[in-house]
């Protein structure tokens, strides 16, 4: 069998396992932004048992490992009686693994904004909500932008472990072929290659065109 | 809600730790493979060879963007449609050592890079081999920059090696996987698991932090 004839014969179970892994990435990576930030700030936080609390969550997800998360939402949660469907589960689990890592890039890029901005803000009587909001935060995002591609680009490899909560991804679909052909060269190659598409010529690209335009918009490009 | 059995944790405690063994050491010779793996990745793209350093760089690119699993899957069911049969230990140990000899590439590719030239420029001067350059002038001075990175990427390989289970390594994951279907308890196992992985990563990481900090101070970096 030519490749041309494996790509006809089993083009669509891996197109909708890509379309699995775009849309499982994508919910993942709002979910990782949105505890990122939270935590992140929570580490600043003046108040002890906050910056505990956001601690205890980036400690706890950066020593353990993803699939050992997955495992737990997925087959221990449910004895507590909340059972997630494979989905969510997967989501979750990839989503709070990535944001305790961007946590860390969230905390790292506020703390090296200049001081002399911190200062500036101070003297002309700025809320410490406001300067976050319209001093900090937005030079810090221009210093984290990079090393958040690299963690994007880890959460979409992240993504292709919620195959063995039987989440019907690229990596789940890649299995399948190859249990069903034997083609494993084929099977796993193209996935293999997939995979490295949408890192490298999407999310690499848009990481730089926003890069590029954040630094734009603060009169540094 | 459920129950914690400590009697059942118990009796599983020595099969888990046995297995904690065997997750150690496929890390182990993993990190050791991909240490070596590595430095070749990192000094072929330093030769005057413009096709080599292309073709290394994006090899490099490959595995760093592709998933551990996929990995893993390729190489153990790649081989045996060559004829070449490999043990899921074998596979294991290849895809793993491949997947982080492409992350230390990069650390060392930047510890290199950040030689001043004039080192390089005083050893041509003083007459030095190339081989001599690198390891008594360049390598000693790259390595020590490079001791954080490195460090993460030893604890991350160990936080990695429970994707081996997919193809049946019998490290911590694979044993808590029996031990769950055994007995049709998941709850102690998995939780052991995840106990087990913080109890060894998050010291492991503050000692390579006070190993690196050691370092810098030892050589007078900071």
């Amino acid at each position: 069998m030519s490749y041309f004839e494996f790509l006809v014969a089993h083009g669509d179970l891996l197109l909708s396992g890509t379309l699995v892994t775009a849309m499982l990435a994508a919910v993942s990576i709002a979910l990782a932004i949105v505890l990122a930030l939270t935590a992140g700030l929570m580490r600043l936080a003046p108040a002890g048992p906050v910056r505990w609390v956001a601690t205890v969550y980036i400690e706890f997800f950066r020593g353990t490992s993803l699939l050992v998360q997955l495992y737990w939402i997925f087959f221990v949660l449910p004895l507590f009686g909340l059972s997630l469907d494979k989905f969510t589960a997967g989501f979750i689990g990839v989503g709070m693994n990535l944001g305790a890592y961007g946590a860390e890039l969230v905390r790292g890029a506020i703390l090296s904004v200049p001081k002399g901005q911190w200062e500036a803000a101070l003297a002309i009587n700025m809320s410490p909500l406001t300067r976050m909001r319209r001093i900090i935060l937005p030079q810090a995002l221009v210093i984290m932008l990079p090393p958040w591609g690299n963690l994007l680009i880890e959460l979409l490899k992240g993504t292709a472990l919620v195959s063995l909560i039987s989440v019907a991804d690229l990596t789940f679909q890649a299995k399948q072929i190859n249990a069903t052909t034997f083609m494993s060269a084929k099977a796993f190659g193209t996935a293999l290659i997939i995979y490295y598409v949408m890192a490298r010529f999407i999310i690499t690209p848009l990481m730089r065109w926003l890069e590029r335009s954040m630094a734009r918009k603060l009169g540094r490009a | 809600m459920a129950d914690w059995d400590w009697d059942f944790t118990w009796e599983i405690l020595p099969r888990l730790l046995a297995a904690t063994v065997n997750t150690l050491l496929a890390a182990g010779i993993g990190y050791i493979i991909a240490m070596f793996l590595g430095l070749a990745f990192a000094l072929a793209q330093r030769t005057p060879s413009n096709t080599l350093t292309m073709a290394v760089r994006e090899a490099v690119e490959f595995i760093r963007s592709t998933p551990l699993v996929l990995q893993i899957f390729f190489v153990f069911y790649v081989g045996p449609e060559f004829g070449v049969v490999l043990s899921p230990w074998v596979a294991g140990m290849i895809a793993i050592g491949l997947h982080y000899a492409a992350y230390l590439s990069e650390v060392y590719r930047g510890g290199l890079e950040n030689v001043p030239q004039g080192q390089w420029e005083a050893a041509t001067s003083l007459n030095l081999s190339t081989a001599r350059t690198y390891f008594r002038i360049i390598i000693p001075q790259a390595l020590p920059p490079s001791i954080a990175g490195m460090g993460n990427y030893l604890v991350g390989i160990f936080k990695d090696t429970p994707v081996l289970s997919v193809i049946g390594v019998a490290e911590l994951m694979q044993t808590a996987n029996s031990i769950g279907s055994e007995n049709y308890r998941y709850l102690e196992p998995y939780t052991m698991v995840g106990i087990i992985f913080l109890l060894i990563s998050l010291p492991s990481a503050a000692l390579l932090r006070s190993f690196d900090a050691w370092v810098r101070r030892k050589l007078g970096m900071n």
